[in-house]
């Protein structure tokens, strides 16, 4: 190859090197702004609501506990597997899932979303993507769970002092 | 989108003491998330169905006698009616688990429905061409667990169904069961 071409193609990947970098700050930051603009929880959580009933009074925050078990869980692997000399994708892939599924069961839509993209930047074994993703969807995790501690000691409070807890009225 | 529910279906879903036990619908629900295994265990008890739930396929196929390593751990005595499987499960998948099922003579005839969070068709179709009798998008809804269970229940075996016809009947029910014809499960729209 002649030196030319060769230093061409050394300035092509160079700047392939660092558009890609740029791509995955803008692609993230992108989704950081279209997450800021939705709830951080989703009709699904309606759903969990009207399954609980006199019978089943708890059912909600039995199953939001779980979610918090299982998550501080995940989060826990994810961040030891990431911080690996060399990333095995094949255990983080599964987390991610875990956790996607898990987020979208309980209706808390900004983690379930934060996870969709982290999932993509596992697929293409993306290490910095994924530092970036697991970044966001901790955030976004703590945000709901903090969320929904508060509702349910407001729920406490209510029912402590004698009062009923009123039912959500939402056009979904 | 909000479900329209008629007063009469709404409280027999709240009453379930109305239905005699022999005759409610005995589901086999398995999956491997902690927080999904609640979630239908309860879609399914809102539903008047019995629930047995399991965290893994080999447990499943434990419960049901057809893991030839380890000796039945179910009681045999509570027939299956119907089995909810989670796709994507660490070991042994949904799909494997539906074949497993479909390949054994005992349990050949028990309808498998398969759920996942993914909606991929090549997916569906492989797990309909098994045999599985549908396929749910997750998270599933009250609404799939009631269409599910309404086209399994058989007119002639279930008591269950002749009072829903006697209510529906007196009330003059728009969603009357015609208990002639046989019910007809339809496919998830995909």
């Amino acid at each position: 190859m002649e030196l030319v071409q060769m230093q061409k193609s050394l300035q092509d990947y160079t700047k392939s090197l660092f558009l890609d970098n740029l791509k995955v700050e803008e692609s993230v930051l992108g989704v950081i702004q279209k997450l800021e603009f939705m709830g951080v929880l989703d009709s699904q959580f309606l759903q969990l609501q009207q399954l609980q009933d006199e019978s089943n009074p708890h059912f909600v925050s039995q199953v939001v506990t779980l979610f918090f078990q299982d998550s501080d869980r995940i989060l826990n692997d994810l961040s030891l597997s990431l911080d690996q000399q060399v990333v095995d994708f094949k255990k983080v892939y599964p987390h991610v899932h875990q956790l996607k599924g898990s987020s979208s069961s309980i209706g808390a839509q900004r983690v379930k979303n934060a996870c969709v993209v982290f999932r993509s930047f596992c697929e293409q074994q993306n290490v910095e993507g994924c530092h970036r993703c697991l970044q966001q969807v901790k955030k976004e995790y703590y945000l709901v769970k903090n969320r929904l501690e508060t509702l349910f000691k407001l729920e406490q409070q209510i029912v402590a002092s004698g009062g009923m807890i009123p039912a959500m009225e939402l056009g979904f | 989108m909000a479900e329209v529910m008629l007063p009469m279906k709404m409280e027999m879903a709240n009453d379930p003491s109305k239905f005699t036990s022999p005759d409610l619908l005995h589901v086999l629900a398995v999956d491997d998330s902690h927080v999904d295994r609640k979630f239908i265990e309860r879609l399914l008890k809102v539903s008047s169905c019995k629930v047995t739930v399991v965290d893994s396929a080999t447990r499943a196929l434990q419960y049901l006698g057809l893991d030839v390593n380890e000796k039945p751990i179910g009681c045999k005595d509570l027939k299956v009616n119907l089995i909810m499987t989670d796709y994507s499960m660490p070991g042994m998948t949904g799909y494997e688990l539906l074949k497993k099922i479909k390949e054994s003579s005992a349990f050949r005839d028990v309808p498998v429905v398969v759920m996942s969070s993914e909606n991929i068709l090549p997916r569906i179709d492989r797990c309909l061409e098994e045999g599985a009798e549908d396929f749910l998008l997750k998270p599933v809804k009250l609404s799939d667990v009631r269409r599910i269970r309404d086209s399994l229940i058989k007119v002639e075996d279930l008591s269950f169904t002749k009072s829903i016809n006697k209510r529906e009947l007196e009330t003059e029910n728009v969603y009357s069961l015609d208990s002639s014809v046989p019910l007809q499960l339809k496919r998830t729209k995909i």
